[in-house]
C-alpha cells in the first residue's frame, strides 16, 4: 500500500468535488449534486486495488469512484456541465455515469448496485477469470429488497463481489434506528456473506480489508461486504435543507418552524401529546444535524492522513500543490465556452 | 377563497381529510421531512416515515387498505415505484376484480413526478400511461394548487387505489429541495398559475374523470394534463396573436378519463393537438386517438410528447419536453396540413 498515492487521489477527488460544488452554486450544473467529500478514504482504498476488467457498480453518489477509476476528469466535468463532450454526451449527469471501457456504471435507483454488481461478477465467472466487481450504497440502501437479495444471490452463486457499504448515519433525513433493527453484520452474514467493519475515515485500514476482499473474490472465495462508517461533509446533496438551517439559522429556521408551527396551533387534528410527540421529532432532526461530527476535523479523512504524512512536510507540500496544479487544469480545460 | 401553493393545496385537503377520517394515515420515504406539517398536528401515529423498502412500504399499504385503513403512501419520485411495483399492479389493482367486486384496496399512492429542473432519465419520468394501462387503478395528474387539493379529497374516498401525481414543476416543495436546494442562481419554467392559487375555505371533492376547459377556442383542440396544460394555454396565447383559436382541455384525470369532454372538443374544431409529457408511444396521446376513433370522429390530429430517455443537458431536456415552441409549430402544420 503506498499512502502517498492514496492521498493524492484522494485529495485531487476532493479539490474536484468543491469544484464541482461551485459550478452547481453557479447554476452551471442542473438538478441534485450529491458529494462525496467525506468518503474518499473509502472510495480510494478500494477503487485503488482494481485492474483492468474489474467492474464498479455505484449509486448517486458515484462521481469520485469514477475519478478515481482513471476515467477523464475533463470529461466527467463536461458530463455535469452537460456537454456534448461529456462522459455520456451530456445525457446522463451526475446520478447517471456510465464508462463501458471501465465496466463502471452508476445508478439513482437506491439499491440498484447490487444486482448490478451481481451480473458484473457473474459474467466475471464466465468472461474474465480473476476478475471481480465491486457495488458501492449507503446503509439506507440496506433496506431495499433487492441488495439484499443480490447478498443472497451472491453467496449462492460464490460470485466475486465486493459490496462496499458507506454508513454515513443517514438517507435523506432517515437515520439507521429508524429504517432497521438489529445488527448490520448479523444481517450480512445471515445472509452467508463474509462481513468486515472498518474505519471508513482510515484509507489504511479500508485499503487492507478491501485488499483481503478482493483477493478472496478473486481467487473463488466468494463475496464480502465491507461496512464502513464515514461522514459525509455536504449532507445528503448540496443544499440540503436541515444543514442549510444550522448553518444559517437566521435566515433559514423561521421557514422550517414558521408554517410547522402554524400546522402545530391548528384546530382540528392529534391531541396535544401526539402533536408534541410530532414536534419533538421534527427538532430531534435538526439537533443531531447540529451535533452532526462534521465539525470535528478527524471525521474528516483527508485531514486524517495528512496527519500521518506530516512525517514528511515537503513531500505532503508537493503532492498538494501537483494536485492543484492538476484539477486546476481540469477546471480550465472543461469550462472552454461555458459562460455565464 | 385563500391563496395556496400546490403542495401545500394538497396538504392542506389532505389535512382537512385526516381531521374527518382518522383512519387516514400517511407514510413513506422522508415524510417527517416532506410532511413535517402534517407531523406536527397529527403526531408520530399518523405521519411516520419508513425505510428504503418501495416493494415493502408499498406492498403493506395495499394490505393495510385491505384492512380498514386508508393509507396515503408516498415514494420520492413516480421513477422508483419501478421498485415495487408488484404491490399496484398484481395486487392493489386486481382486487376488486379478484373478489368480483366484493373487496378493494384503497390506498391513494402519491408521487412526484415531471422534469424540467435538470435530474435526468431516472428522475423526470411522468410514466402516468405506463400505470393507467393496469384496470383497476385511478390516475389522477392535476394541474393547479385548487384542482389538486379537491382532487386528494376525492381520491381519499376512492373505494379503490389511487395513483396521485405531483408535478415537481409545480410543487414548492419538491422543486426547492431537488431543483433549486437554496441557490438563487437557477431558474425554472415554472407555470405560475399551477404553482400558486386560488382555493376554497373548505375543501369539496372533484369528482374524478371530469376534464375542464381552460380556454375556449373554434379552430383547434390542445389537450392535455398536469404541465403541459400550462404549455398548452401559452401556445394557445401565442397562436391568437396569429388570428388561431386554440381550445385547451385539461383531462385532469387519465383514469377514469372524461370521454364525452374529449369527444366534443375534437367535433368542437375537427384539429386535435395532445400534449403528453409522457412518452409518446403506447400511453395517453395514443389512446386518445382510439377514443376518438372509437366514437367515429374523424379530425386532424398531431401529437407532442416526450419521445425518448430525457437527458440531462439542460437545452436537450428543454427540447425533449413538451415546450411551447413545438407545440406552436405542431399546431400550425396540423391547420396548414
Ligand atoms: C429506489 C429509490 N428510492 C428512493 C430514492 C430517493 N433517494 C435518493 S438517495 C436516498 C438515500 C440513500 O441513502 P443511502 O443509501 O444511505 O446513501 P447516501 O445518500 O446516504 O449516500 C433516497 C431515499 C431513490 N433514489 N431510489
Amino acid at each position: 500500500m503506498d499512502l502517498w498515492m492514496l492521498y493524492a487521489l484522494m485529495k485531487k477527488s476532493r479539490l474536484f468535488e468543491e469544484a464541482v460544488a461551485q459550478l452547481w452554486q453557479r447554476g452551471l450544473i442542473s438538478g441534485e449534486m450529491h458529494l462525496g467529500t467525506g468518503e474518499e478514504a473509502i472510495i480510494a482504498g478500494i477503487v485503488s486495488q482494481l485492474m483492468p476488467g474489474d467492474a464498479m457498480a455505484v449509486d448517486h453518489r458515484g462521481t469520485a469512484a469514477f475519478l478515481m477509476r482513471g476515467i477523464d476528469p475533463v470529461a466527467l466535468l463536461r458530463e455535469m456541465l452537460g456537454r456534448e463532450d461529456g462522459l455520456c454526451g451530456g445525457r446522463g449527469g451526475h446520478m447517471h455515469l456510465y464508462s463501458k471501457e471501465h465496466l463502471a456504471a452508476s445508478s439513482g435507483i437506491v439499491g440498484a448496485a447490487g444486482p448490478r454488481a451481481v451480473g458484473f461478477a457473474l459474467a466475471a465467472q464466465y468472461l474474465r477469470p480473476a476478475s471481480v466487481a465491486i457495488a458501492f450504497f449507503g446503509e439506507g440502501a440496506m433496506n431495499q429488497g433487492m441488495l439484499l437479495e443480490s447478498l443472497n444471490l451472491a453467496a449462492v452463486w460464490n460470485l466475486p463481489v465486493i459490496f462496499v457499504c458507506k454508513d454515513d448515519g443517514w438517507a435523506i433525513i432517515t437515520q439507521p434506528q429508524e429504517a432497521a433493527r438489529g445488527d448490520m453484520g448479523e444481517r450480512v452474514h445471515g445472509l452467508g456473506v463474509n462481513y468486515v467493519a472498518v474505519d471508513g475515515l482510515d484509507v489504511d485500514a479500508v485499503w487492507s480489508a478491501g485488499s483481503q476482499a478482493i483477493e478472496r473474490a478473486r481467487t473463488g472465495g466468494g463475496p464480502t461486504f465491507l461496512h464502513n462508517r464515514c461522514v459525509h461533509l455536504e449532507g445528503h446533496f448540496l443544499g440540503y435543507e436541515l444543514l442549510r438551517v444550522t448553518r444559517r439559522p437566521f435566515q433559514e429556521l423561521p421557514k422550517l418552524t414558521v408554517p410547522v408551527l402554524r400546522s402545530f396551533l391548528r384546530k382540528g387534528g392529534g391531541s396535544l401529546k401526539e402533536r408534541l410527540a410530532g414536534m419533538k421529532m421534527i427538532l430531534s432532526k435538526l439537533w443531531s444535524t447540529m451535533r452532526d461530527p462534521r465539525e470535528d476535523e478527524n471525521n474528516d479523512p483527508i485531514i486524517r492522513l495528512r496527519q500521518r504524512l506530516m512525517v514528511d512536510p515537503g513531500r505532503l507540500n508537493e503532492v498538494d500543490q501537483n494536485a492543484l496544479t492538476e484539477i486546476s487544469a481540469v477546471l480550465s480545460a472543461a469550462l472552454v465556452e461555458v459562460t455565464r | 377563497m385563500r391563496l395556496m401553493y400546490f403542495s401545500e393545496a394538497i396538504d392542506d385537503a389532505l389535512a382537512q381529510a385526516m381531521v374527518e377520517d382518522p383512519n387516514i394515515i400517511v407514510f413513506g420515504e422522508d415524510v417527517l421531512l416532506l410532511r413535517r406539517n402534517l407531523l406536527a398536528r397529527f403526531g408520530p401515529a399518523r405521519v411516520r416515515g419508513t425505510p428504503i423498502s418501495e416493494s415493502a412500504f408499498l406492498g403493506a399499504g395495499v394490505a393495510a387498505a385491505m384492512a380498514g385503513l386508508r393509507p396515503v403512501v408516498e415514494v420520492w419520485q413516480v421513477d422508483f415505484l419501478s421498485v415495487g411495483l408488484d404491490a399496484l399492479i398484481n395486487h392493489a389493482a386486481k382486487l376488486e376484480a379478484f373478489t368480483h367486486g366484493n373487496w378493494t384496496a384503497p390506498i391513494v399512492v402519491r408521487v412526484p413526478c415531471g422534469g424540467g429542473y435538470g435530474d435526468g432519465g431516472q428522475h423526470e419520468q411522468s410514466l402516468w400511461g405506463w400505470l393507467a394501462h393496469i384496470p383497476g387503478l385511478s390516475i389522477v395528474v392535476p394541474s393547479t394548487p385548487a384542482d389538486a387539493g379537491r382532487l386528494m379529497l376525492s381520491a381519499l374516498r376512492q373505494d379503490g387505489p389511487v395513483v396521485f401525481f405531483e408535478h415537481k414543476l409545480l410543487s414548492e416543495i419538491y422543486l426547492a429541495a431537488l431543483g433549486s436546494g437554496g441557490r438563487e442562481s437557477v431558474q425554472f419554467d415554472v407555470p405560475a398559475e399551477g404553482n400558486r392559487g386560488p382555493v376554497p375555505d373548505k375543501w369539496a371533492p372533484l369528482p374524478l374523470g371530469e376534464a375542464i376547459i381552460r380556454r375556449d377556442g373554434g379552430d383547434l383542440s390542445l389537450i392535455s394534463i398536469g404541465v403541459g396544460v400550462h404549455r398548452a394555454l401559452e401556445a394557445a396565447q401565442a397562436l391568437g396573436k396569429d388570428g388561431v383559436s386554440a381550445q385547451v382541455l385539461d383531462l385532469r384525470t387519465i383514469q377514469p378519463i372524461d370521454k364525452f369532454q374529449v369527444c366534443q372538443a375534437a367535433a368542437k374544431t375537427g384539429h386535435v393537438l395532445i400534449i403528453d409529457e409522457d412518452y409518446e408511444g403506447f400511453g395517453l396521446s395514443g389512446e386518445l386517438a382510439a377514443i376518438l376513433l372509437e366514437a367515429g370522429i374523424s379530425v386532424k390530429y398531431a401529437r407532442v410528447c416526450t419521445q425518448t430517455t430525457i437527458p440531462y443537458a439542460q437545452q436537450l431536456e428543454k427540447q425533449m419536453l413538451p415546450n411551447t415552441e413545438c407545440i406552436i409549430a405542431s399546431a400550425k402544420s396540423l391547420l396548414v396540413g
